[in-house]
This record gives structure tokens, sequence and C-alpha cells, in this order.
């Protein structure tokens, strides 16, 4: 009995309104919110967070794989899963691989998931998809397109929907692609697309899943499905013969927004919260072709409610006060060279301290009980040698001990709130705040951890000189 | 354990006026502020037998080089040191224990930086971190600004200060420094300001602002050093000034990291302070000194320097800055040249200069009468390289020589 155990989600905390969109262009171009990563996010950092959110209260150590589907890789060659594995504390012994270059990734990776842990070669697998993408200026994807993250954890045990069974279908479909080169997706014309493709591939992969099963429209408690806007989804549903009021799932595009080629995944997350033993789930995905997938949900559902998922992140979030800053927060405009010259990180440095700066491990002194960030030979507070015993810190929260806002450091969004934080159960630790609003900002505040672009090879964030994004974790204040 | 008390004499100094000199390379500072020394001594290069050179980080500079070859000293031993923005105290500490081990008997120490060539403000290369720059205090991560700022918080937060209040205190530390510094020639900046200015000013780190951040600039101190035997070979007995204490705390550090560091004490200038007094034979200090030259790079740092040295009560800084205990004319006169603030603060040469700052007051030379304070005895100086949690502190105790 295959299926999923582990559901997550991530939303960014900002959205922008679609009428500073529309009062940018001077037009009308509908209502709603998208919802925006923060300049020190991308498909790797929301990759995280939905993983670890996924991972909630689990050990992270029964992980025996990651396959990361995203269309908006930091690197075109360099594996992004590996970078969120070591960010989620997983095993080094476990296989991890992107999907990419596709909108299906994420149904693709579960798939060979659910077949890898169906052959035995994997106990529990994550699949994870990420997606922040930038859309043209002023046109219809700037409109459409949102960020955001979900996760899966599929195994035999536990299992919190049994995965019933499963269609694809590959179709050479041209409607949306990005040479290497690109910064902004090339499409079409949109009525070619939606006859041809969004009306015809995930109806027809459905209907395949539906005859394989012997089942159904009926059958189905709610789907959960990619469509690129809101009409075409609605769309989508008549032609599976779906009650809209009822069978199917709310698909984020007026809140979130399209988000590519984790819009299903998190639709189906939203989904799975509001799921009852019994209920049977319709999962599709869509691009150059369709995935179609029937789970089952079991009394386990009951047992993993306590996910930020979609519903707390949703709720959870900071207005963009207008067009400009989302110019700003996406690096849209060219920024002045720097003045000071770039800082190279050492790679053997990152590499010998993958540990403390990906997993961010402290030590606790096994002499004094004293908590320390980073790694010592000599105890700060008793100075024991090399006494220590590894404590992971991500998952620490904390208490602003003090902080302070420079308004000149190198950083999109400025002020940089350095923060010294006192964290729960001991230990201090010195970050960057982010998500924040610095109106809000005291000593005694509330943070936890997040895993972000600490330097980057773009101008304004602290420009990192070998060319390279430099992880490391920030603090927020407490999200939901 | 012996003091270096009176054992060393000070019987030259030269400190080039501190500012923005897109004129002058690093050799013209300091052969500008070894000349005025030299004169002051009345000796000449050819008489150094050997010399201490302080700078922290120089495109242009490495080793005793940089020195030996602008002053054209002939093959004689020349020590580089460096310990950030505390540089100063070293350069003259180095030199104080070459005398007083008679391995030498006149020597050479003198400080410089050129920060103005880097074609941006502020401070460049900053204190490496841990897993540099990813994770320390590079100005990727912190800035120096941003660092003191983190203490400003605290200390408000710790005795209950609205941020109104914190920053109106600290504004009356520089409105004082400026006041200071505009009757002091070699002064970089030379402007009067008032606290709604300070108060109005942009915010540079929060809760700090421009009028509460030092100059960063150019320029060079130097002192001609013997032993105090020797000293009235070069100039009268009440001329000259003797090394009371000479005191570096190293601290060990991670105090960003560390639950029981408060952020409210600079725990090194505390350690180094009690080295000092000791050395020095000091009680009270802020009954026994007659100036006290203090590292204030920012405005808080002067506030917390002061408490941690004993010249005011922990936490009570606001009621000598209220009552006008540090001003000119107060119990404890606080950077009377106008301090980092208004004078100016190129590293290396920082700790030279305060020094330099006693040795013209105690030979009634200041160089604007209506800045001379009367009867000294002992001023204390004070610098700090790093940031808070993590200092490496310097304090030099200079003063009258003994009656013997």
């Amino acid at each position: 009995m295959v299926g999923i155990v582990s559901y997550g989600a991530y939303v960014p905390i900002y959205r922008l309104n679609r009428e500073a969109i529309g009062a940018m262009w001077n037009k009308g171009v509908g209502k709603g919110e998208r919802a925006i990563a923060n300049a020190d996010e991308d498909s790797i950092t929301m990759g995280v967070e939905a993983v670890i959110d996924c991972l909630h209260g689990m050990d992270r150590s029964q992980v025996d794989g990651l396959y990361f589907a995203t269309d908006s890789p930091p690197y075109i060659e360099k594996q992004s899963a590996s970078i969120i594995r070591a960010a989620a504390d997983l095993r080094e012994d476990i296989l991890t691989f992107d999907v990419a270059h596709s909108l299906r990734g994420a149904g693709s990776a579960m798939r060979v998931a659910a077949d890898a842990v169906a052959a035995g070669s994997a106990k529990k697998v994550l699949v994870a998809a990420s997606e922040r993408r930038i859309p043209p200026p002023n046109s219809d994807f700037e409109v459409q397109f949102g960020d955001g993250a979900a996760a899966f954890l599929l195994g035999d045990t536990d299992v919190a929907a049994v995965l019933e069974g499963s269609y694809h279908m590959s179709s050479e479909f041209l409607d949306v692609w990005r040479k290497p080169q690109d910064t902004y997706v090339q499409t079409t014309e949109e009525r070619f697309i939606r006859d041809e493709a969004w009306m015809k591939m995930i109806p027809q992969a459905v209907a395949g899943l539906m005859k394989k099963l012997n089942i159904t429209p009926k059958d189905i408690t709610k789907a959960a499905y990619y469509a690129p806007d809101a009409r075409t989804h609605s769309s989508i549903a008549g032609q599976m013969k779906l009650d809209p009021k009822t069978q199917v799932q709310n698909p984020l595009l007026d809140n979130v927004g399209n988000t590519g080629t984790a819009l299903a995944p998190m639709i189906l997350v939203a989904a799975l919260e509001d799921a009852k033993p019994g209920d049977r789930i319709l999962f599709a995905t869509y691009g150059d072709g369709a995935d179609a997938f029937l789970f089952k949900v079991t009394e386990q559902i009951e047992k993993i409610r306590d996910r930020r998922g979609i519903k707390r992140h949703v709720a959870s979030k900071m207005m963009l006060p207008n067009y400009g800053k989302y110019v700003e927060i996406r690096e849209l405009m060219e920024w002045e060279s720097p003045r000071r010259g770039a800082r190279r990180s050492s790679l053997p440095v990152l590499w010998r301290e993958r540990k403390m700066i990906y997993a961010l491990y402290g030590q606790k002194c096994r002499k004094c009980g004293n908590i320390q960030y980073p790694r010592q030979r000599i105890c700060i507070f008793c100075q024991a040698k090399d006494d220590f015993d590894p404590i992971r810190l991500s998952d620490k929260t904390g208490k602003v001990f003090t902080f302070s806002m420079d308004q000149r450091a190198q950083e999109i969004v400025l002020p940089k709130v350095f923060t010294v934080v006192n964290l729960d159960g001991g230990g201090r630790f010195y970050s960057v705040m982010t998500d924040r609003d610095t109106t809000k900002i005291s000593v005694g505040m509330p943070v936890e951890m997040t895993f972000r672009i600490q330097m980057g090879p773009s101008e304004n964030l602290p420009l990192e000189g070998s060319g390279l994004y430099n992880y490391f974790w920030r603090v927020r204040p407490v999200r939901c | 354990m012996e003091s270096l008390k009176d054992k060393v004499a000070i019987v030259g100094m030269g400190c080039t006026p501190f500012g923005e000199f897109w004129d002058k390379d690093i050799v013209d500072l300091i052969v500008e502020a070894a000349d005025e020394a030299f004169a002051d001594a009345n000796v000449t290069a050819k008489d150094m037998q050997a010399a201490w050179v302080g700078y922290t980080v120089q495109d242009n500079a490495m080793t005793g080089i940089i020195l030996s070859s602008a002053l054209q000293l002939q093959f004689i031993p020349v020590t580089r040191v460096e310990n950030a923005c505390g540089t100063g105290a070293e350069t003259i500490r180095g030199a104080a224990l070459g005398l007083a081990s008679h391995t030498y008997d006149l020597v050479l120490a003198l400080g410089f930086e050129k920060m103005k060539d880097a074609g941006f403000g502020g401070i460049g290369q900053a204190w490496p971190g841990k897993w540099h720059p990813v994770y320390g205090a590079a100005p990727e991560v912190g800035g120096a600004v941003g660092r003191y700022a983190l203490a400003a918080t605290k200390y408000f937060s710790t005795y209950g200060l609205s941020p109104e209040d914190g920053k109106r205190m600290l504004a009356k530390v520089s409105v004082k420094s400026h006041y200071n510094g505009s009757r002091n020639p070699k002064a970089m900046l030379r402007n009067r300001i008032t606290v709604e200015q300070v108060m109005n000013a942009p915010i540079i780190a929060w809760p700090l602002g421009l009028f509460d951040c030092c100059g960063i600039c150019d320029g060079a101190s130097a002192a001609i050093m013997c032993r105090t035997e020797d000293a009235k070979r070069y100039r009268p007995k009440g001329d000259y000034i003797t090394v009371k204490a000479s005191a570096i705390a190293c601290g060990p550090g991670w105090g960003k990291e560390r639950v029981n560091y408060g952020y409210t004490v600079w725990e090194e200038t505390e350690a180094a302070a009690k080295q000092a007094y000791a050395m020095a034979g000091i009680t009270n200090p802020r009954k026994e000194l007659s100036l006290a030259e203090v590292h204030d790079c920012f405005s808080i740092a002067e506030v917390i320097a002061c408490e941690s040295m004993g010249l005011c009560e922990k936490g009570h800084a606001r009621d000598d800055i209220e009552s006008g205990a540090w001003e000119q004319t107060g119990e404890i006169p606080v950077n009377v040249s106008g301090g980092l603030k208004a004078f100016g603060h190129p590293a290396g040469a920082s700790g030279g200069r305060e020094v330099y700052e006693f040795y013209k007051q105690f030979q009634g030379k200041a160089d604007d009468k209506t800045r001379q304070l009367k009867d000294l005895k002992m001023g204390l100086s004070h610098n700090q390289g790093g940031h808070p949690g993590n200092f490496v502190a310097g304090i030099t105790i200079v003063g009258e020589p003994p009656s013997r």
C-alpha cells in the first residue's frame, strides 16, 4: 500500500495585489493577489521550507530519497536537491535528483518515488516541487504567476492517502518554454494552447485513469489539478464532468497565483488539509503531456494535521505596498555597480563546515551544558576541550536579544536587520532578520529559523565573488 | 611581574591634521607626522635604533618596510603591529617594551591609516568571521555601525530608555565632541551641531544616525620614546611625559554567540583598564585622571567605554551627560580633543593621536587656548579594535614624570 505519508507546503510571506500591477500599466488586470518570494528566496529555499514542513515532528533520518521538481533552479548545472537535502538535514546516503524542464515534473517525480517504494529500493521518499519563475513585465504571466512550494513523503507504512493508480501521457506540445539564456518564460497564442492543450490533456489523462481504475467522475471527492488561471481551471472541471462547486479543490490561482510545477502539488496539499478518511482525491499535473493520480484518504490523515501547509501559510502575509517594491525584490532593474569589491567565499570552507552551515549544527558542551554556534574546539563558556555533542539549531525558536537596522548594508531589502537571538533551550545565534515589518521589531520578540540566500551572484545581495549562491540560515518573526 | 610605570618617556610627538587628503599618500602622512616628532625631540631619523609601525589593512602597505622606506631608515628593526582600530595603543606598547628591556635606547612609534583611497565610505576590510564571509563580521553580514548599533539597542532596553530618550542621550555626546573638535585646528570635523540636528539626521544603522558615527579619514601620529633616565637629554623636565601604564586585553571573542554577553559592557576595555590602573597605581580613575581620550567610533562607544573603565558607574552615563561631567569643565573631561567622532579616525593613527592630546595639554600647548586644561597629572588613552563581543582593547596612561 504505497501512498502519501505526509505533506507540507510553503507560500512566501509577501503578496502583490493585482491592482498594483494594473495601476503600473494603467489597465484592469483583475483582482486577487500573487505570492512573491522575498529577495533572499528562490526555488531551493522554498523547497527547504516545504520539506521541513512535511517532516514536522518526524524522524528525518528515515528519508531514503529526495526528488526535487522545479522549472526555476538557481543553477542550470549543479543539483538543487542536494542543497535541500543538506539544509533539511537528511542522510547523505540517499538518492537525490532534480526533475526539471517541465511543468509536469512533480507528477513524474511522484510516480518514480511510488515505484521506488513499491519496488523496495526505498522505504520513504520525499517529492518536493518549488517554483519562482520571473514573468515578463506587462504580460498575462505577470498577472498570473505566483511563487510557492509543496512536498510529500511517500512510503508504504503509516500511509495517509493510498495511491490507487496513475495514468501518464507525453505530448509534444509547445506552449511555454525558456532557453538557458532567457530570463522570461516564452509562449504562443493563448487560444491555441487553451483549445488543444489545457482543455484536452488533463481531461484525457483523467479519462484514461478512470477507465483503468474502473471509476466514474462521481467517485471523485475532490480534484486537485493544474490550470494557468481560474477561468480555465473551471472549464477543465466541466470537461472532466466534475461539479465545480463540490468536487473541485480551490486552485489558489486568485490568492497565490500560478506556481508552475508546484501548483498542482500545492492544491493537493490544500485538498489533503480538508480531506476525511475515505475521500478519493484526484491529482493531475500538466506540461508536455499530463499525469493523473487517484488517492484514497485513510484514518492516518488525522495524525498529520499539524502542518503549516497551505492554509496557515496563505493566512500569514504582508502586502508589497506597490509595484516598485516588487521590481526591487525581484531585481528587475539593473543596480549601480557595487563600490566595494566582492568577497569570495572559500569553497573548501563551505565543504568542510557543511553540517554547520547547511544543517545548522551547533554543539552542546558535555561539561557545562552550554550550546554554542559556530563550532569550537574549546568551549567558550567553560574552556573544556573537544567535549561536545552536536545539536541541530535550525528547528529552534528564540527571542531577540538585540538588533540593529543597517540602511547602508549590502542587501536588496533595506534596512538589513542584524539580530542577536537567544535560542529557546539555550545557545545564541547571530544572523539577519528577514520577512519582517521594521516597525514591529523589538527586544524579546519571538523568532524562528529560515534557510535563505545569504550572498548571491547578482549585484545587490551581498555579492558573492565566487559567482555562486551562498545559502545560510536567517531568522524571521515566528510566521504562523 | 614588574610594572612599566615611569620607566619610559615620550620626548617628542607629531600628528598630522586628520581629514580627507585626496592629495596625500601614505608616505606623505608618515613623513609629516615623523618630521614633527623628530623636530619636537630635536633628533633625526638616523638616531632611531628601532621602530614600531601600526596600521590595519592597506592595499599599498605591508610589513614594517612601509615605514623604513618612507623615512629611509637604514636597516634598523621595524615591527609592524595590528590590532584593528586599537592598533595605536599596541604601537606605543611595543616601543615601550623595547625600551624597558634595555634592548634599545631611542625609538619611534608611528601609527597611520590611509582610508580615503578606497573609493567608498566607512571602513574597508572588516573583521573576518569564522566562515568568512558567510558567517562573520564582514560588511556583507554586518559593518561596524550595525555591530555597535546592536549595543545601543541593548543599552536602551537594559536601562529602560525609550529609543527617543536613548538617542537624545547619545546626541549630547556627539554635540560635545563636535564642540570640542570645532576648537581643535587639526580636527577633521570642526562644525558645531545641535541635539536636534543629531536627532533628525539620516539613520545609518538604527538606532545610530549620521552624527553618531565618527569620521573615517587619513592621518598619522608619531612618538619619539626613550627610557625616563635619558629624557632630560631631549627636553627639560616638565616638558616630557612618562608612560604610567600600557595595557592590552584581547578578548576571547564570541560575544554575539555567548548567552552571558550583555552588550552593555566592553569586557575587553574593562579588563585593559584593570591592568592599566594596577600598573599606574590608580584607584579612583575619575578623580585621578586629568582627562580621558576614549575610543568613540560611535556615540554609544563613548558611553559604554566610560562605564567599562570606571569613569562612570554602570548604567549612569546619562546622569554624567546631563550634568556635563564629561565636558571640558566637568569632573572628568572626555574627548576634549573632539575624539574619534570629530577629530577623525584613521584607524592605526588614533591611539597615538590620543596620547598626543595629553602630551600637548601637559606642555600647555593646546593649539586653541580655549581648550587648554590646567594642572594635568595623568591622562588616559583608550583604543579598541573589533566589534562588540569581539574586541581587542588597549589603554595607555601617560602623565607627569616622577619627582625623583
